[in-house]
């Protein structure tokens, strides 16, 4: 295979491979939990904060992680009250992409040694220009994500599906739900540097919502969530080597997107359960 | 475009500075764009509020990317892009029932994934046009340079036509939002009326989002509607405010962006978003004072009663 004497190619695949896995294990949870809209608002929050910290000087990576694991703590300590509000909330979110372009403006006209692809990189993710150390540390990081989403699965299982009978059984169910949302939070920002802030809540919903629609037992729905994403990557990457015009990131996005919705017209589900049609 | 040549700077004169910024044909051109999809935008999005589909036009606003971004590939007008794909999604969110709304667990994984394959879609068309990747930035956060006198026509025949279209079915539309059930009973047509709403919001996304941008578009589109509708009950008034409040975001954030290097996406924005909360806040200690006073008269007659 040719492909793997390249270096950047075999980069994106270490850090590819290990973002997939624990973009995989999250997003299930994620559908699970119905909390899909929390990644449509950590991919805001990813953006600005990514471009923050290059407007201020610092590593891009040092932004997406503070402001993504920070707005999820803050979203786990507000509750899910302000979930019904959405015009709130959409306002909220339109204003900090308004502040990200201007500290997109900021790094581009005031650093001169500032790129002007800097945004569209952020927003769409340049996972072929990773270099071996990012590579390896955004992998170490999704390791640990993974390890932690599957240290906490059983009793995050018991409290995504039923929250009252899981408190009242003792589950931590607050301190849980929070720990989860941190997860989520630096697993956007690992997401964010594979396919971009605009596209990571495709890498977390697309494998897990397949998933959930081909099976109902859940250990094996999060089995299979993690596996689509790692070969949805994988091929992603594969099609974007053999056809350069396709940027890595469409060409994930593709692939799941197809696996998805194979899932969703190819398989029948028995959903006419009588009395539970209603329900 | 050289900015220490093109402003003396900021004088506190609103009539020299306007003159000034006029002086411009680029900026005449800005301001009579920017005030028609700020009229457009507000009316169609005090509707939207109304009747809860923020959440559509969210997904419209997606949609206008890989449109506009389609169409510059083909060499045709981004114009022409925004508003074929815009009205087009409209019909499709028309199409299935219950889409374009929030729903749970696997209906947002959907949404989610349609949204993000879209955004995918307008990238891969922006990579196959080389040289274009400057302009990403300013099809997602919009930009008032570089609009020519025809543009300004097509928007404002497009944008008189939809609000013709929407003073005809104006009343039963806001019949339909306010009470549908009711509505359906005395024989309004809701479902239809449904279907022409979403089709005239696709065609107010696409002109704001020529403006603010496909990522912004909610600056325009919902948050003047928000704070007018927070500010008044009566839905004439709040539909007038919501125009007002529109119109002055847009003017400011033109100003704003004529003097500082810093883009129009940020400003509008920036604007709406601090008039939105100001609006909350002064309902907020509305009824905080309201309560206070009730709490007082209560407990006055209590005293009374009492004595």
């Amino acid at each position: 295979m040719s492909a793997f004497t390249h270096p950047y190619f075999v980069h994106a695949l270490l850090a590819g491979t290990a973002i997939a896995l624990a973009a995989g294990l999250v997003g299930y949870f994620l559908v699970l939990r119905a909390q899909v809209f929390t990644g449509d608002a950590l991919s805001h929050v990813a953006f600005t904060g990514a471009l923050a910290a290059l407007a201020l000087g610092y590593d891009l990576r040092l932004g997406l992680f503070a402001a993504t694991v920070l707005f999820a703590v803050l979203l786990g300590a507000l509750g899910r009250r302000s979930r019904t509000d959405d015009v709130a909330i959409g306002s909220v979110f339109s204003w900090i992409l308004g502040l990200g372009v201007f500290f997109l403006t900021l790094y581009t006209t005031s650093r001169n040694t500032g790129n002007g692809t800097a945004g569209v990189n952020v927003l769409f993710g340049s996972i072929f220009g990773l270099s071996s150390s990012q590579a390896e540390l955004a992998a170490v990081v999704a390791g640990f994500i993974c390890l932690a989403v599957l240290a906490i699965a059983r009793p995050l299982l018991f409290a995504s599906v039923d929250e009252a009978v899981a408190a009242a059984r003792r589950v931590p169910v607050r301190l849980l739900g929070i720990a989860f949302l941190i997860l989520v939070g630096a697993c956007a920002a690992e997401a964010a540097q594979a396919v971009g802030s605009l596209l990571l809540l495709g890498l977390l919903a697309a494998p897990a919502g397949a998933a959930a629609r081909l099976t109902d037992r859940p250990y094996h729905a999060l089995a299979l969530s993690a596996g689509l994403a790692v070969a949805e990557m994988w091929a992603g990457l594969a099609l974007s080597y053999y056809v350069p015009q396709l940027p890595p990131s469409f060409a994930i996005m593709a692939v799941a997107t197809a696996v998805y919705a194979v899932a969703l017209i190819g398989v029948r589900r028995p959903r006419a359960r009588p009395g539970l049609a209603e329900a | 475009m050289n900015w220490a040549d093109a402003s003396a700077g900021w004088s506190w004169n609103p009539v020299t500075d306007l003159q000034q910024i006029w002086a411009f044909p680029f900026m005449v051109n800005a301001f009579r764009a920017g005030t028609v999809v700020a009229v457009l935008a507000a009316v169609m999005g005090w509707f939207m509020v109304l009747r809860r589909q923020s959440f559509a036009g969210h997904t419209l606003a997606v949609v206008s990317f890989p449109g506009a971004a389609f169409a510059t590939l083909l060499g045709i007008g981004a114009g022409f892009g925004y508003f074929a794909f815009c009205v087009g999604g409209a019909l499709v969110i028309a199409a299935i029932p219950r889409a374009g709304q929030g729903g749970s667990g696997q209906e947002s994984a959907l949404t989610g994934t349609v949204q993000a394959f879209l955004l995918a879609c307008g990238f891969l068309f922006v990579a196959l046009y080389k040289g274009f990747l400057g302009g990403v930035n300013s099809l997602l956060f919009g930009s008032f340079l570089g609009i020519t006198t025809l543009q300004v026509a097509v928007l404002t025949i497009v944008a008189a036509a939809a609000l013709g279209a929407l003073t005809v079915i104006g009343r039963p539309l806001l019949f339909a939002s306010v009470d549908e059930n009711v509505a359906t009973g005395r024989g309004v047509p809701v479902r239809a009326l449904s279907v022409v709403f979403l089709v005239l919001l696709g065609t107010a996304t696409a002109e704001a989002s020529q403006i603010t941008g496909t990522l912004l578009v909610f600056a325009l589109l919902v948050m003047p509607a928000a704070a007018a509708q927070q500010l008044t009950a009566r839905p004439a008034l709040s539909l007038a405010l919501s125009v007002l409040i529109a119109l002055a975001v847009t003017w400011t954030g033109l100003i704003a962006a004529y003097y500082s290097p810093y883009p129009i996406g940020f400003y509008v924005t920036t604007f709406a978003f601090s008039v939105y909360v100001l609006a909350r806040a002064t309902r907020a200690l509305n009824t905080a004072v309201g309560r206070h006073r009730f709490a007082g008269a209560g407990a006055g007659a209590g005293a009374g009663a009492v004595a």
